[in-house]
């Protein structure tokens, strides 16, 4: 050999190895790629899930003097947080910037727009729930005017601008609403877009009510309103006064008490219910405010607590009831703000201090003086990004970044009192058609359903296919195994799809029209293979032997067969006879218990379907794997077939059935088809088993397409993903752990 | 007897039981599916049927016999309905298939069978299939040219109605042949020149010259348009020249424009070979066809494409992954930690549950990873997103995931086969350890892999779940293949059998009317996956065999 075609062979040699560590790198990545895809879905679920959990930021952007002068009545801020304004004590509408902007040359804190509304110092103040945006100010002689700071948008050269305008209502003549003539102390107003409802105390101390309905003039379409003033009658003074945007009720504080009167579409007035505040429970009541869809009431206290109310269904109609409290702050509280469309409100306390919270989810999201400011009054804009403080004498503007404030786990597995119900539930009620609608993220009724389809279709599969399990590995006859195992575990690689659509549009049919017939098939099946082994040991030795247990299965097939027949076939029958020819009237009147068509049985055997061959194929796998010595031993040393079995094989194989019916109960867990096509998908917490259920699989198929990305509901339905892994996670990883250990036994055995 | 009871005998033949039941269940279903799936294409036979209403008047009713009920006589009783002279306590009732949806207020109609006065099958009773309103059944009368008869005499009647028919149908898949060709082809490049304008202009370089270029362009492509546009007008009008007039069962003549009918058969006057070929026919055109009418009729194509298609894809991604990680596991993975972690990962994977699968395809793939490289990539169709939406790319890799465990189990179950001898000779030869797993262990393995293979795509076909959320559609317009350049669009949305069935099983107007076609397209689905299955089992036990041999 030359040293040429050595070092050539060498080269080759290297180029080999270097290909070998090349192969080794990349199948060991290969294989990790496994693993990173695990994690990957784990870490990504909680990546989406994560942001719900996340209490409020609240980040300061710029402070700026007060623009205009006088003190605040109200203020406010644009969608787009680009202009805020105020309404100061001399009836002036003062609109500012508040992001800067070289274009329009505006700078933080300029005044864009300032207009009086009224032509003297306003004797009263008062404004709609934030969606309606209004605001009314009494003048003299009892008049008032209504005013709705607007914005007009336009996108000149692409570029969104937006100019404050001021628009006046109530038009050149403000509304006389009290019609005595007497100036106005406490105002409270709202409309419904088309009627006004006018809630007030004058200077001699009446309180009067007056509703100006709207009609539209068919001539001239402009808008006629006409006032509907009534006079109520009220010991004492009113301390504050609220109107609901529906204009059905105003409420009247005097002290600790707040007096409800509902008000009729004509506008007449009548006291419907007193609400008693538990001043030595709750502290004095200092403030009072509506939430968004103006179906609660929260009360603001000067123990700095905050407690909310609202009506619940009792005997004697709907009644305010007291629900919940927050301990908000440590002084007392001097204003509430609440968002425009969510459950979230803002309270300022005497000592400034400023906390978010919402009520459906009792969450306490923030709670601190924004960088170490006194707050004085605060206002968010109607997208809640932003939120707007003022303290002495300043404007301090945050960006606010509270997505999620309507989920916190206790929401979500603990019962929760929604607003409208007559106690606190366990309720999924993810949308609805109106804005004012509670959203009501409870996981417990959809994880419930859940435990109660696997639970129902384990009861069938478990003692199904562990007893087939066992009869193939330990009894049957290898020729005959070979084609039974195959055919069982093909049922593993039907479609669930297909079991669903069978288990929705031909099994619950028939169970529902032959009831009867499943009960007798339930009870006869079993005595018919008793009695059939009971008969064969009676017969003649000659066909005895061909009759050995290893082709039970095979004789039995026909026999259960018949039975299955003959039971459906009688079931009319048995319905006419027992049940007079209705038993689903029966169940329904007689036991009293809801029957769906969609109802657990349906579920229970369709899912058991599909489970049976999981737990058949893992269970057979460990009982035929028990090394034969051991149940040799067993028979040599006199035991029946039967001890052998129970005593000596199961025993060793008990860690391969448990882990079957793990596996089994992980898949039952998560199947989604069978559940969404065979029940009607109702969030209900019973065990009922001629109810349906709604699962979290088939919740998410269900929701997730319809849900915004990003948004709350998208991201419970995540987590609802995120449980069901963490579920079938436990059940797969203990299952394979115990089988792992159960393999290293039997190599050593 | 207790004795006997201790001997376990009974026990023993109870768990024979379960099997017994456990494959009742399983061959019943399959027999089951099968035989309402292919009885949906046998030529059923037309009832004329005399039935006594409860005013003592008889009407006619002409239609399938679908369905057979026995109920109890007093539950009728219950909703108000009494039969005298009937003294069995239950009764038979016929679920009739009435169609000529457009003229009766309901196309399916329960009778009871003692109302039953007389039962025929007349010979001359034909079935239309139509392209809309479903089946017409009554007897032919007439066939009309622009509104003028053209029998010379009654005895004739089927040929001429066949030939129409036949010239009918002709015109009408030229015309649908320009539709999906031509013109899906012109508003294809139209809609790329709109986005190469955008493209041009978000990158600053539309000039003027460019501008002018795409507008002669989208004009010369409108031109064509309308060329094509005025010879499909041209061809529906002759479509529409002919049509049928047919007595239906209240005794009317009925006009039926003969561009709307796609077949006429005489199903009570066909002999068994007849039926036969009318039988695979209906099948052919099953699979071969678009469906109709919100997918309760016509075929399951286009489902059949985006499955196939789907699947393959997913093949061409897992097959790589799934034999690597087994080959690592198998052979270089140690007896350490590690492994044991891979292995419960490979477990979990396969026990996740598929929605699971889903959610993170949807959140990961398409929002994440697909929302990303339409910000890269196709900015000038935005807002609009191209890949940052379910499509058949994400289902294929979402399934990928899913389907990795089974292609590791099965591949890995084929190293575990081949003897240690033959490794440890190829090392003794000189080989390195790579060159053993690519030219013997790989190659000895490969029934092995390809055994996982078909499981995995067995089990890709049948899973619906996560790809109601990744990319499947109740109905696609366009397959995910055609034409246009770049020829596979794996950002389109695509049908599958599965999702089918669901959605027509379940979200259509008319569950009664598509039952059948849902059967027929569960046998499909289920012959396929059975099949692959038992392919896969069969290349298994043959490889068990062959290694078998080897180790003596």
């Amino acid at each position: 050999m030359t040293t040429n075609t050595k070092q050539s062979q060498l080269a080759a040699n290297r180029g080999r190895l270097f290909k070998d560590r090349a192969t080794r790198w990349g199948v060991t990545f290969g294989g990790g790629m496994v693993l990173i895809a695990l994690l990957l879905i784990f870490f990504y679920l909680l990546y989406v899930v994560e942001p719900i959990f996340r209490s409020v930021d609240v980040d300061k952007q710029y402070e700026f003097d007060i623009p205009g002068g006088g003190s605040t009545l109200a203020m406010g801020v644009e969608e787009q947080s680009e202009i805020g304004y105020r309404f100061n004590d001399l009836g002036e509408l003062i609109f500012f910037a508040t992001e800067a902007s070289e274009r329009l040359n505006r700078n933080i804190g300029d005044v864009l727009l300032s207009e009086m509304v009224t032509d003297s110092a306003p004797t009263a103040f008062a404004q709609t729930a934030p969606q309606n945006n209004r605001y009314a100010l009494a003048h003299s002689q009892g008049l008032v005017t209504v005013v709705q700071p607007k914005f007009r948008v336009s996108f000149p050269n692409d570029l969104r601008t937006i100019m404050p305008v001021v628009d006046i209502i109530s038009g050149s003549e403000p509304l006389q609403v009290d019609q005595g003539g007497q100036a106005i102390r406490k105002l409270a107003y709202d409309y419904d877009g088309e009627s006004m409802l006018f809630a007030a105390v004058t200077d001699d101390n009446r309180f009067i009510v007056n509703k100006f309905v709207g009609s539209e003039n068919f001539m001239t379409g402009a808008v006629e309103l006409k006032a509907n003033f009534t006079e109520v009658e009220f010991n004492g003074t009113v301390d504050e006064l609220e109107v609901t945007p529906d204009l059905r009720q105003v409420f009247a504080r005097r002290g600790n008490r707040v007096y409800v009167f509902d008000v009729a579409i004509d506008g007449s007035v009548s006291e419907s219910q007193l609400l008693n505040v538990n001043a030595k429970e709750l502290g004095n009541v200092t403030t009072m405010e509506l939430l968004a869809g103006a179906s609660s009431l929260v009360l603001g206290h000067d123990s700095g607590a905050i407690s909310q109310w609202f009506q619940v269904p009792s005997d004697s109609g709907r009644q305010y009831e007291y629900i919940r409290k927050f301990q908000a702050a440590k002084a007392a509280i001097t204003e509430i703000v609440v968002e425009y469309y969510r459950r979230t409100f803002y309270a300022i306390d005497a000592n400034g201090e400023l906390g978010v919270f919402h009520t459906t989810s009792e969450a306490n999201l923030y709670q601190e003086r924004p960088a170490d400011i006194a707050a004085e009054r605060a206002v968010i804009d109607p997208r809640a990004n932003s939120l707007m403080v003022q303290a002495n004498n300043k404007m301090h503007f945050y960006d606010l970044d509270n997505e999620h404030p309507e989920v916190s786990w206790s929401g979500i597995w603990q019962e929760v009192w929604y607003e409208g119900y007559p106690e606190p539930t366990y309720t999924w009620q993810s949308t609805s058609g109106s804005d004012d609608f509670e959203p009501k993220f409870s996981l417990v009724p959809i994880s419930f359903g859940t435990i109660k389809a696997a639970a129902y279709a384990m009861l069938v599969a478990v003692p199904l296919g562990l007893a087939a399990a066992v009869y193939t590995a330990y009894f049957m006859s290898p020729s005959v195994r070979k084609v039974v195992k195959p055919t069982v575990e093909l049922m593993e690689a039907l479609p669930t799809v297909i079991l669903g659509f069978l288990a929705g549009l031909w099994l619950a049919p028939v169970i529902e029209q032959y009831l009867p017939g499943i009960v007798s098939v339930l009870i006869l099946i079993p005595l018919t293979i008793i009695l059939l082994a009971f008969i064969s040991t009676k017969l003649p030795q000659r066909i005895r032997q061909q009759l050995t247990d290893g082709r039970a299965a095979l004789i039995l097939l026909p026999f259960i067969l018949f039975v299955g027949w003959a039971s459906f076939a009688a079931s009319p029958l048995v319905e006419q006879l027992l049940f007079d020819g209705n038993v689903r009237g029966f169940i329904t009147n007689e036991l009293g218990v809801t029957f769906d068509q969609r109802n657990s049985i349906v579920v229970g055997v369709a899912m058991g379907f599909a489970v049976i061959p999981t737990i058949f194929s893992i269970a057979e796998d460990a009982v035929f794997s028990v090394p034969k010595h051991l149940s040799n031993g067993s028979l040599a040393l006199g035991a029946t077939t039967w001890q052998t079995l129970t005593k000596v094989v199961l025993l060793t194989a008990s860690p391969g059935i448990f882990s079957a019916v793990m596996m089994g109960l992980g898949r039952a867990v998560g199947e989604t088809m069978i559940v969404l096509m065979a029940t009607g998908n109702t969030p209900i917490m019973d065990w009922n088993i001629f109810e349906g259920m709604r699962t979290l699989s088939a919740n998410i198929a269900v929701e997730m397409p319809e849900s915004e990305v990003g948004g709350t509901h998208y991201r419970i339905l995540f987590l609802a993903a995120f449980v069901l892994f963490i579920f079938t996670f436990m059940f797969n990883t203990v299952a394979e752990l115990v089988r792992q250990r159960l393999r290293e036994k039997y190599s050593s055995m | 007897m207790n004795h006997w009871f201790k001997s376990g005998k009974p026990w023993i033949w109870l768990t024979a039981g379960a099997v017994s039941i456990s494959l009742i269940a399983v061959i019943g279903l399959l027999l089951m599916i099968a035989w309402r799936g292919l009885s949906f294409f046998w030529p059923a036979p037309i009832h004329e049927m005399e039935v006594q209403t409860p005013a003592g008047a008889t009407t006619v009713l002409i239609g399938e016999r679908y369905e057979t009920e026995e109920i109890p006589v007093s539950r009728l009783n219950e909703s108000g309905v009494f039969l005298e002279d009937y003294d069995s306590p239950v009764l038979q009732r016929y679920l009739i298939k009435v169609g000529n949806r457009e003229y009766v207020p309901l196309d399916f109609t329960w009778v009871l069978e003692p109302s039953i006065v007389s039962d025929t099958t007349p010979k001359d009773l034909a079935v239309i299939e139509r392209s809309k309103d479903g089946n017409f059944y009554g007897y032919p009368v007439d066939v009309l040219e622009n509104g003028e008869s053209v029998l010379s005499s009654q005895s004739n009647l089927r040929e001429v109605l066949f030939e129409r028919i036949e010239r009918a149908v002709e015109f009408n898949e030229q015309a649908m042949d320009l539709q999906n060709d031509e013109i899906s082809t012109i508003n294809y490049q139209i809609e790329q020149l709109r986005l190469e304008r955008r493209r041009l202009q978000l990158e600053g370089k539309l000039t003027a010259a460019e501008q002018d270029r795409i507008e002669s362009e989208q004009a010369q492509l409108r031109a064509d348009y309308m060329e094509i546009e005025k010879e499909l007008f041209a061809l529906r009008d002759q479509a529409s020249r002919d049509a049928v007039v047919m007595r239906d069962m209240r005794g009317e003549e009925v006009t039926l424009p003969m561009y709307r009918v796609l077949d006429v058969t005489f199903p009570n006057d066909m002999n068994i070979f007849q039926k036969w070929g009318h039988f695979f026919v209906q099948v052919a055109k099953f699979v071969s066809e678009d469906p109709r009418e919100a997918n309760t009729e016509g075929g399951v194509f286009p489902a059949i494409f985006g499955t196939v298609f789907m699947v393959l894809l997913m093949s061409v991604l897992v097959t790589p992954f799934g034999v690597i990680a087994a080959v690592y596991l198998h052979e270089y993975a140690g007896k350490n930690i590690v492994t044991r972690v891979i292995r419960i990962a490979v477990i979990n994977l396969a026990g996740v549950p598929s929605i699971v699968y889903g959610v993170f395809g949807l959140g990961f793939f398409v929002y994440m990873v697909g929302g990303t490289l339409d910000q890269i990539f196709y900015p000038e169709s935005l807002p609009t997103p191209t890949f940052g939406t379910p499509g058949v790319l994400w289902s294929a890799i979402t399934l990928a995931i899913l389907t990795l465990p089974v292609v590791i189990v099965s591949t890995e179950e084929g190293l575990s086969r081949i003897p240690s001898t033959l490794r440890e000779g190829s090392l003794a030869l000189g080989a390195t350890k790579a060159e053993t797993i690519w030219r013997i262990i790989l190659p000895m393995a490969s029934p092995a892999i390809m055994t996982g293979l078909i499981l995995a795509v067995a089990r890709a076909a049948g899973e619906v779940a996560p790809l109601m959320l990744v990319g499947v559609v109740k109905s696609a317009p366009m397959l995910p293949v055609d034409g246009n350049f770049p020829y596979l669009h794996v950002d389109r949305k695509f049908m599958h059998l599965g999702f089918h069935i669901y959605d027509v099983g379940f979200q259509s107007p008319n569950v009664e009317a598509a039952r059948p076609l849902v059967y027929a397209t569960s046998f499909l689905l289920v012959t396929v996956i059975v099949g692959l299955n038992l392919t896969a089992i069969g290349v298994r036990n043959h490889l068990r065999e062959k290694y078998r041999s080897l180790e003596h």
